[in-house]
């Protein structure tokens, strides 16, 4: 089998991420699900400012860029403007879950028909660290340097627990740590992005992805932690998948 | 035999292509790209089965992977 880079990857130039960052796998796992869906030509992302934002850089499609927190009501906004675009929102695990957690729960809520693809690395990753509402119990990051405890920096944010009594139509954890992980992340973007064309409401995807530089750990290292230790606190697996739009 | 091709001006040195290869293909070298990172090394002498696990775990799309069966 050959494999070749999707032509939606614009390799004439490349986005600034640190080496080994997950970022680059998981634009990298977009462009294939929607190339074997044969819908890259209507795919619009909607890229967050933070490591995300470099994502314009690495894939040629269509894309805004939103506010901080708020990729997710701007996608949803884009959506009801042009329906027969497919929305993809990418924030990162401090977008979508501290500064903008109130455009995630209410678009869930409204069960927008858009995908949101959370990349969650436990850290706030451009800005030098910090720690964001899904830092791991223990963690240490630069605002955390003793490691995280649920009495100091209150309990961790877990969005399966929070989404997972409502009525959106698919919510699933994947991770980037394993080559099995990845060919099953791309099943799930594609199974999302069917969703979506099928008109069935909102689907959340978080990926596990390693931010090597942040961890104090080689990209290989970072691969290890989320096997070893994220995954077991933010387990995979798909939460909620509504088969057919509810009357 | 499948064949490995590399776009090494692109490749950052983060080695995650050498730790999922099976066949020890791809490894770290002691090189430097004009950018100051890492290079990865290609070794011709080993046999690349096409499993595609570089590809798919390189975040700079420095690798492809040309089957000469396909």
């Amino acid at each position: 089998m050959n494999f070749k880079v999707s032509k939606h990857i614009d390799l004439n130039q490349q986005a600034s991420w640190c080496p080994g960052c997950g970022h680059g796998i998981i634009c990298r796992i977009i462009t294939d699900a929607a190339d074997k869906l044969g819908v890259g030509d209507r795919i619009v992302t909607v890229d967050d400012v933070a490591c995300g934002q470099f994502g314009q850089y690495a894939m040629d499609y269509n894309s805004i860029m939103g506010a901080h927190g708020r990729v997710v009501a701007t996608a949803a906004g884009v959506k009801r403007a042009r329906p027969d675009a497919l929305l993809i929102a990418r924030p990162g695990d401090g977008s979508a879950y501290s500064i903008g957690i109130e455009s995630t729960i209410s678009c869930a809520m409204r069960n927008e028909n858009i995908l949101t693809i959370v990349i969650n690395n436990s850290v706030f990753g451009m800005t030098g660290g910090q720690m964001s509402p899904a830092t791991l119990y223990g963690m240490k990051t630069s605002t955390s340097p003793f490691g995280r405890t649920a009495e100091r920096n209150g309990s961790m944010m877990d969005i399966t627990k929070l989404l997972g009594q409502s009525d959106m139509a698919y919510l699933a954890r994947c991770s980037v740590d394993s080559i099995a992980n990845i060919n099953k992340t791309q099943k799930c973007i594609e199974k999302a992005l069917q969703k979506q064309m099928n008109g069935e409401g909102f689907c959340l995807i978080e990926i596990l992805s390693p931010c090597p530089t942040n961890w104090k750990m080689t990209p290989a290292q970072s691969m290890e932690f989320i096997r070893n230790t994220q995954s077991k606190a933010l387990p995979l697996g798909e939460f909620i998948d509504r088969g057919g739009k509810e009357a | 035999m499948a064949k490995v091709i590399l776009d090494m001006s692109r490749c950052k040195g983060c080695f995650l292509c050498a730790s999922v290869c099976p066949k020890e293909v791809l490894t770290p070298s002691k090189e430097l790209s004009s950018k100051g990172f890492g290079l990865i090394h290609l070794n011709e002498d080993k046999e690349c089965i096409g499993c595609g696990a570089c590809y798919k775990v390189c975040p700079d799309y420095c690798i492809e992977i040309i089957d000469e069966k396909a």
